[in-house]
């Protein structure tokens, strides 16, 4: 076997996904954007995306906030440093660990269920049948739940941020002894807006990427339950890397 | 043939279509009448689907045209298609049906999300279209997942005609059905096909269905028309493949393990 065939190989089917995947974009984008709009899916969308995953994105940020306050008070500790414990946590959570943790649970409920629904109307021929009804499948699925997904997932990031803010306030003042309002007025003081604003900014990328694979992958689903498996397990992997790509990208953009 | 023939509905001349290195089209040429109820005959895998995903513009051909009322329907815009879509009323073989609507929402989405009629009207339209196919107003508020299959093929049908459609296709429209639900679901299509003047479009290996709902017969052999003829000729065709199928028998020209 010639081993420029093997590497090359790959790399052409990188590619061709990779254009594949821009080009159901850009439709996804422009259906999103240009009329007419399916309000009624928009708004189903907007609370099964929004709405429906509060209680996973609150009890990921919860404690992830917690742990991240007694970590950040061991290693303060070390240099006689524990008074930075609400400053590193409130920048920690805002910037950085509430859209990406946030986003990866999301890639996990929000990616799947579009990649098993989508993928189970292809194979049921739905979308086939969403044509011949002249109506565009691209108008009519893709398009809302990009829409939804790039207007409630920095929505929830917004109430992951707090969320976790107030899971380590709860594990300073209640373990680590920390006065209560001091720690949220070190907070607050501490923060600035363009720390929320660019966490706002990533979870807005991460909804639209959550949103894209979990459609892609749906939409070229292959026959039978085996292929609709392989789409939505697909669609989590591919979201959850993109996401910690996109965000090494914007994090050197923000720093 | 010319584009502007009004003897002919759909023209298809000379498709091809391959996935990979499976050519399943291999120059299909076909002609359908306006007001006929034609039936493409065939055994599985010879292209039957393909075909008729062509002709509804959901596959691309390789080659070969596709003309519907004088106008080429091969690679439009989705605006474009969308109004070749109007024209047509579809029933597929698992009846497609969205799970995530109701029954009467399922026959009017047509009404509702594409020709914008107000919700009042639609459902209306879409209980006289339930009772067309012998359904009650009972099961218009329930869910696609509560019916039967032949309930769900009837639904199936009645969001076809709900719009009363120029061309009907039928997508194997009695598989898996029992014999005398497969009877209603006939008499049904070839009641609704003559009562708006369709034309109609179906692919099949039921031979009792052939003759309930066909007019004009044709049957697809390795992706070509092989022969083509009316219902009443079928049994007397003298072609050996069309023989063979009718008859069902082993012995013949068509080999199945080479299929």
């Amino acid at each position: 076997m010639n081993p420029l065939a093997l590497l090359g190989r790959p790399v052409l089917g990188l590619l061709r996904e990779a254009g594949a995947m821009s080009l159901f974009a850009w439709r996804g984008v422009t259906a999103a954007l240009m009329p007419p709009w399916y309000w009624g899916q928009l708004r189903t969308q907007l609370l099964r995306i929004g709405y429906f995953s509060l209680p996973v994105v609150g009890l990921t940020a919860v404690f992830t906030g917690a742990a991240l306050a007694l970590n950040i008070y061991t290693g303060g500790a070390r240099f006689n440093a524990e008074q930075f414990v609400p400053n590193i946590v409130v920048l920690g959570i805002t910037r950085e660990l509430g859209p990406v943790l946030a986003s990866l649970m999301l890639a996990g409920r929000v990616s799947a269920a579009m990649a098993a629904e989508i993928g189970a109307m292809r194979v049921t021929e739905q979308i086939d049948a969403l044509e011949t009804l002249s109506t565009d499948p691209f108008r009519f699925l893709v398009g809302p739940r990009i829409l939804a997904a790039v207007i409630t997932v920095p929505l929830l990031v917004l109430v992951a941020d707090i969320i976790g803010v107030l899971g380590g306030w709860a594990v300073s003042t209640q373990i680590l002894g920390f006065n209560g309002a001091t720690y949220i007025r070190n907070s607050v003081d501490f923060v600035t807006q363009w720390d929320v604003v660019s966490g706002l900014i990533k979870a807005a990328t991460f909804g639209f990427i959550i949103a894209l694979m979990g459609c892609y992958h749906g939409y070229h689903s292959k026959r039978g339950a085996q292929g609709v498996g392989r789409a939505t397990t697909n669609a989590v992997v591919s979201a959850a890397i993109l996401i910690f790509a996109a965000n090494y990208v914007l994090t050197t953009l923000f720093v | 043939m010319s584009k502007t023939d009004t003897s002919i509905k759909i023209s298809i001349r000379d498709v091809h279509k391959s996935f990979g290195h499976n050519h399943v089209l291999r120059g299909v040429d076909l002609d359908v009448c306006p007001g006929r109820s034609m039936v493409v005959i065939g055994g599985s895998g010879t292209g039957k689907s393909v075909l008729l995903k062509c002709i509804l513009g959901l596959i691309t051909p390789d080659s070969g045209s596709i003309i519907i009322d004088g106008q080429s329907v091969t690679n439009l815009s989705p605006a474009k298609r969308a109004k070749v879509m109007a024209k047509f009323g579809m029933l597929f073989q698992g009846g497609a049906l969205f799970d995530s609507l109701s029954v009467w929402e399922n026959v009017a989405f047509r009404l509702l999300y594409a020709d914008g009629v107000a919700r009042k009207s639609a459902k209306k339209r879409a209980e006289a279209a339930l009772n067309q196919v012998n359904l009650g107003a009972d099961v218009m508020a329930l869910s696609p997942a509560e019916l039967s299959g032949g309930m769900q093929k009837r639904v199936g049908l009645a969001r076809a005609i709900v719009a009363r459609p120029e061309i009907m296709f039928f997508d194997e429209p009695t598989t898996g059905l029992d014999p005398i639900t497969a009877d209603v679901i006939d008499n049904l299509i070839r009641r609704q096909v003559t009562a708006l003047g369709a034309t109609a479009v179906s692919i099949t290996h039921d031979m009792n269905s052939v003759r309930k709902i066909a007019d004009d017969v044709a049957m697809i052999y390795e992706g070509k028309i092989i022969w083509q003829g009316g219902v009443k000729e079928v049994d007397k065709s003298g072609n050996p493949y069309v023989e063979q199928f009718v008859t069902g028998s082993e012995d013949g020209p068509i080999k199945v393990l080479a299929r």
